[in-house]
């Protein structure tokens, strides 16, 4: 099969903004979502979670909650098989099985404040949650450790006595809270810097902080008699989903389908499982459906957040404004289990830039805070935070404009970053090029204590396994099924590929998404990949039928297959003029019987850069920062659904303000989170964001048959630092810490 | 939450019968906006919730310029701006009807229930206790009026005995030459909860430079909302200037010994104490002169 | 020992008896035992207006209430706004400008743009801003719902003037 670009004259639903198929039934009330999943029956379960940040478990004694009328069970680990100690990729991030399973219900140990110790159901919410406070634990409490410097020392207590470093020279002889070292080096550092003229070198921090889906986690487990095990789950991955949920039963995929619900945002958080298996456990054991819903508390307790880091960064530049050398420590918070993403964060930290020597050390480490889960270009925001204002600060120093400084040390096509990957087609000098002739950059301010900031960043995306099939019905229309979660639109976007291929209307095309019995294995909706990669199973799946049906023609009419040509829905013979049958026709005559497969994995895909340029106003007396204005670069490779592209642009700009200047996990020295509500934890409303002006960029990746690339992550990337710049302007002072609260810019500029 | 009995008397009577015939605990309920999560979150047992919402005297708000304005303890912020006579004469309560929650919240979040709720940041008592609110509270025992300043006795906790229930709050007319104002400080701009707040209420001289009374209400700076008093003195019988706001705020700040919690550092709510009090006397003094 | 009560009232048009605990929220109600799963929940304290639903016109948060408190009220959720054939102009609105995401929000986004709507026929961006500012979504970044809620406005003015 032909891997070319699709040229751009057959592009007839690629690049247009049809209506989203989900639309009426989201904007109705209809669409079913995982919490709204009532089956006959249905028991409620929820979940007791621990209330310490650190402590070993006794005892637990179940029985009076067991006894309670309106209870039918109680699980806790021992009702779950021992988990292998093994580590697999999943979307962004990775699994370990064994931590998974102490994740969905702690063994020994609780390590975080709200780490799940047992779960029950009941006849009503209510009786379960009054169940709740019958179960008895035993704890005997250690010391927590929550900071993530304080964390690598030697001398603190270790979460996990098994864990040794796993280093860039091996692995460690003791245990130890930093689960792996890793280290990029490129050129000669040291010589790099003493070449620099310039160096400017800083600390900073940032807290946890919450993908804030606005559906909690939940999953609906069913039972058969026959063994069928059936999860309706809000996951962003079925199959994903489907292979935790297996693995922790030690229970047979095939028996296992995953029903995927509609998504109430996931941003990343809902790729690891939580409720599933103790559903799945309280299921089994009660013969009944069980409903685990999560309370937005236990989400924020109990769920992965972004991690908090601590990072030190030095940049040495020449007085022309060549950057000679970069160093970086990135101390990235795991949570309780390994697996934080200090990867990507360092692959992303200078990734727009072409660096000729530095230095990036990284480490994963283990705190007792929740075991964090991906969040939209995880580990990105917080390097690029880091990264973004040494840039402003040394192009300050330097005495170069932003964008200028930038555009000298931009990457290209076949950069070397520092992680040894060479850069494909991106676009960063694109991007900086429509900052430095957009209205925004030039246009003056207009009042006191006001300032423009701009930041770039750089995101890699994924590929991956996706499966698409395609059926072919008598009267000409096709129902496209995929094994994507449809997160934002894919559904939509993923048919309008397949429509252009097929040459047939978009609205003959009606596109589902199907549970795990009814498709093969499709990887999560993660990474930015599922417009891109399950497009490309669907570009595949509509070429097998255009290929099936050149088949049935050239029997029909006894010509060659080679001369069979198909075209604006018609198909003909350049052997003899006078036949054609159009695609509808020819689907009459086979009644509907043709359908394609489209199952790919991709392993060429591309990056995507984006940029921010935003104005704030601070109060001096009050630190508040109001964001005024903002625009929003990004370089989609080809729009598919320009005014989805537009969405993830201005939804993952204004997660990053929300990042910049709102949110994050507050803790006591004991451990606990002060703000586990909506209230406290606070989330930009209409009123804190302006209407973020979105350009797009089409500079098409050639591997993709319309240039695609992933757009959903990059916006969240510059927010914060572009910020954060802007604020240095209004103030003169820069902010070395996330969140830029009122509290934190007052301390800053020494008023409280 | 755990279950409980539920009446909705049309009556006071009717509901300080319920009162007092119920053993267990009792609660009233307005707006529900705090009290149902209250309830959710500590899951605690209450025997019989009582729904004032029924009964008339509670959903009143009536304004003429002898008795002043009544605002009845269950009815909502929305039904608070949207009445004529509180918009025309007391901008303060229009502040903080405007500012807690959003329009839904604000459909059914009550006044009175922001009183009883004793919140150290109850927006609505700030506002109230700068313009000098009594409260008409009614118990077996008969009828009494609490000054809005003894009210909150501790966070969560009210001055309400055992069977009484508050009917209304009564805040007289505006003097001549008067203006009020409630300002909060709240990072984000709206659907937030007070880091601090300062309501004030200013009455000028005829001649409008002359400070003739002042009260100042500091909000989420102590364990219950409080009236300052030495900000008041320091500003009767003086010229209306910047320089006399920034001393007024000076000595707010030094008044108060506020908290570090969740939603603010100890030194950032001294610090905006001051910032708040000025701009609210600010403003206060403004509308005093615009509407004479 | 439960002690259920009968609540009366009109849910999107239609006179309606259901059964209810008394600390059983609206939302609860409306979910769980009338099956109107089109309000969500999205805090269950009043900070996120996904259970934004209409008692006689007004905008209200449904899990800040308890059902028992609706007995002779008229209540419209976001399954009562669209008739059989045609959807309410606020959704069409919200379809056309792509105004959604993930949709979890959504139906709280409807009703509330419904109550700002027929109290002020033409906000301004600013106007919209403040009034929606009780509903949070995560996904758009707000820029395509204040863009739908001004096209509902102008669908609403149109069908207006078409009546007279």
């Amino acid at each position: 099969m032909s891997k070319k670009m699709i040229e751009r004259d057959k592009h007839i639903s690629v690049g247009t903004r049809p209506e989203r198929m989900d639309a009426k039934d989201k904007v109705t009330g209809h669409a079913l979502y995982g919490t709204d999943i009532n089956l006959p029956g249905l028991l409620h379960g929820r979940v007791l979670r621990s209330p310490h940040a650190h402590a070993r478990i006794v005892s637990i004694d179940t029985s009076k909650a067991e006894a309670l009328p309106g209870v039918f069970a109680v699980v806790i680990a021992n009702d779950l098989p021992e988990a292998d100690d093994r580590t697999e990729k999943a979307g962004e991030s990775t699994i370990n099985y064994k931590f998974l399973r102490d994740n969905n219900l702690a063994s020994d140990k609780v390590l975080y404040v709200g780490h799940a110790v047992a779960a029950l159901a009941a006849k009503s919410p209510d009786i379960a949650q009054n169940a709740l406070e019958l179960i008895e634990v035993e704890y005997e409490i250690l010391e927590p450790v929550l900071d993530v410097r304080h964390a690598m020392s030697d001398k603190t207590q270790v979460l996990h006595e098994q864990i040794r470093t796993d280093g860039p020279d091996g692995s460690g002889d003791t245990p130890s809270n930093i689960a792996q070292h890793i280290r990029h080096v490129k050129g000669d550092p040291d010589k790099g810097f003493s070449d620099a003229d310039v160096i400017v070198e800083r600390e900073f921090t940032t807290v946890p902080v919450h993908q804030s889906y606005l559906e909690s986690h939940a999953a609906t487990a069913v039972w058969g008699m026959d063994g069928t095990l059936t999860i309706y789950s809000s996951t962003q991955g079925a199959f994903l989903a489907r292979r935790q949920v297996s693995e922790l039963l030690q229970y047979p995929m095939s028996k296992i389908k995953v029903i995927p619900t509609e998504v109430g945002g996931a941003f990343g958080g809902k790729n690891p499982t939580y409720v599933e298996t103790p559903a799945a456990l309280l299921a089994r054991k009660t013969g009944r459906p069980v409903r685990v819903v999560m309370s937005r508390e236990e989400v924020i307790l109990g769920t992965g957040p972004g991690s908090g880091t601590a990072i030190t960064v030095k940049v040495g530049a020449t007085k022309l404004g060549k950057i000679t050398a970069v160093q970086a420590e990135l101390c990235y918070e795991a949570g309780a289990y390994p697996g934080s993403p200090v990867h990507p964060g360092a692959m992303a930290m200078f990734a727009a830039y072409d660096i000729p020597n530095g230095q990036i050390d990284g480490y994963d480490v283990l705190v007792n805070k929740p075991r964090v889960a991906a969040y939209r270009a995880p580990g990105a925001p917080q390097s690029a935070f880091a990264g973004e204002q040494i840039i402003d600060e040394l192009a300050q120093k330097i005495g170069m404009d932003g964008v200028e400084f930038r555009m000298a040390n931009a990457a290209s096509e076949g950069t070397e970053r520092l992680d040894g990957s060479l850069h494909k087609s991106i676009a960063i000098q694109e991007i900086l090029g429509v900052i430095e002739d957009h209205p925004h950059y030039n246009e003056p301010l207009d009042g006191p204590n006001q300032g423009r900031g701009i930041a770039i960043g750089f995101w890699d995306n994924w590929g991956a396994r996706s499966s698409v099939e395609i059926n072919v019905n008598s009267d000409g229309t096709v129902n496209l099924i995929s094994g994507s979660v449809d997160l934002t639109g894919s559904r939509t976007t993923v048919a309008m590929q397949a429509a252009d291929v097929l040459e047939i209307p978009f609205e003959n095309v009606k596109s589902s998404m199907v549970d795990t019995d009814s498709i093969s294995y499709t990887d999560t909706s993660a990474g930015s990949r599922t417009t891109m990669a399950t497009g490309l199973a669907a570009v595949e799946a509509a070429r097998d039928v255009l290929t099936k049906l050149q088949l049935e023609v050239s029997d029909m009419w006894s010509v060659s297959l080679d001369s069979v040509v198909y075209s604006k829905g018609v198909f003909r013979t350049t052997e003899r003029k006078s036949e054609n049958i159009t695609f509808a026709d020819l689907a009459a005559k086979l009644s509907g019987q043709i359908n394609g497969h489209g199952n790919v994995n991709v392993e060429n895909w591309a990056g995507a850069g984006g940029g921010t340029i935003v104005d704030v106003e601070v109060d001096p007396e009050t630190g508040q920062v109001k964001v005024l204005r903002c625009t929003a670069i990004q370089n989609a490779g080809k729009a598919i659904h320009p005014g989805h592209v537009e969405g993830q642009m201005q939804g993952g700009v204004v997660q990053g303000i929300g990042w910049a200047l709102y949110e994050g996990y507050q803790y006591d020295e004991l451990g606990h989170v002060l703000n586990a509500n909506l209230l406290d934890y606070k989330l930009p409303t209409s009123l804190d964001v302006p209407s973020v002006e979105a350009v797009i960029i089409e500079k098409p990746f050639p591997s993709n048959p319309y240039g695609a690339r992933g757009v959903g992550e990059t916006p969240i990337i510059s927010p914060a630092p572009a910020i954060a710049n802007a604020v240095q302007q209004a103030l003169g002072q820069r902010i070395d810490q996330l969140p830029m609260t009122p509290t934190t810019l007052l301390e800053k500029i020494g008023v409280i | 939450m755990k279950t409980f009995d539920y009446e909705a008397p049309v009556t006071i009577d009717q509901t300080i019968t319920l009162m007092s015939k119920t053993r267990g605990k009792t609660l009233l309920l307005a707006g529900g906006t705090d009290l149902l999560v209250q309830l959710r979150y500590s899951n605690q047992d209450v025997d019989l919730v009582i729904d004032v919402k029924g009964i008339p005297e509670l959903n009143q708000i009536n304004y003429d310029e002898f008795s002043g304005l009544v605002i009845g303890a269950a009815a909502p912020c929305s039904q608070i701006y949207e009445s004529a006579p509180v918009l025309e004469n007391f901008p303060a309560i229009i502040d903080a009807a405007t500012i807690i929650g959003g329009k839904a919240i604000q459909n059914r979040a009550s006044f009175g229930g922001n009183l009883c709720n004793a919140s150290p940041s109850g927006d609505a008592i700030g506002a109230m206790m700068s313009l000098g609110a009594i409260c008409n509270v009614v118990g077996s025992e008969g009828v009494r009026n609490i000054p809005i300043e003894d009210f909150c006795i501790a966070p969560g906790k009210n001055a309400l005995e055992k069977g009484e229930m508050l009917i209304s709050i009564q805040i007289p007319s505006p003097r001549p030459n008067s203006g009020s104002h409630y300002l909060r400080f709240t990072p984000r701009a709206e659907m937030d909860i007070a880091v601090a707040g300062v309501g004030a209420s200013i009455e000028l001289d005829s001649d409008l430079n002359k400070i003739l009374s002042a009260r100042i209400a500091l909000v989420a700076v102590a364990p219950t909302p409080v009236l300052a008093t030495e900000v008041s003195e320091s500003l009767v019988g003086q010229k209306t200037s910047g320089s006399l706001l920034e001393k007024a705020a000076n000595i707010a700040k030094e008044t108060i010994s506020p908290i570090t919690d969740v939603r603010g550092s100890a030194s950032q709510r001294k610090h905006l104490i001051g910032v708040l009090t000025r701009r609210c006397l600010d403003i206060a003094v403004k509308r005093a002169v615009q509407v004479s | 020992m439960s002690n259920k009560r009968v609540v009366s009232s009109t849910i999107n048009g239609q006179q309606v008896e259901f059964l209810t605990e008394p600390q059983q929220s609206l939302l609860e109600c409306l979910r769980d035992t009338l099956g109107l799963t089109g309000s969500k929940e999205g805090c269950n304290d009043g900070n996120c207006g996904a259970c934004s639903v209409l008692i006689n016109n007004r905008l209200v948060n449904a899990c800040l209430m308890l059902g028992i408190e609706i007995e002779g009220k008229d209540v419209v959720t976001v399954e009562g706004l669209a008739d059989v054939h045609e959807l309410h102009p606020v959704q069409e609105a919200f379809v056309l400008e792509d105004g959604l995401q993930c949709g979890y929000c959504t139906p709280g986004f409807i009703v509330a743009t419904k109550a700002l709507l027929d109290k002020n026929a033409n906000p301004t961006e600013d106007e919209i801003r403040f009034w929606l500012a009780g509903n949070l979504c995560r996904c758009t970044g707000y820029d395509k719902i204040v863009r739908s809620v001004r096209l509902a406005s102008q669908l609403m003015n149109d069908a207006k003037e078409g009546l007279q």
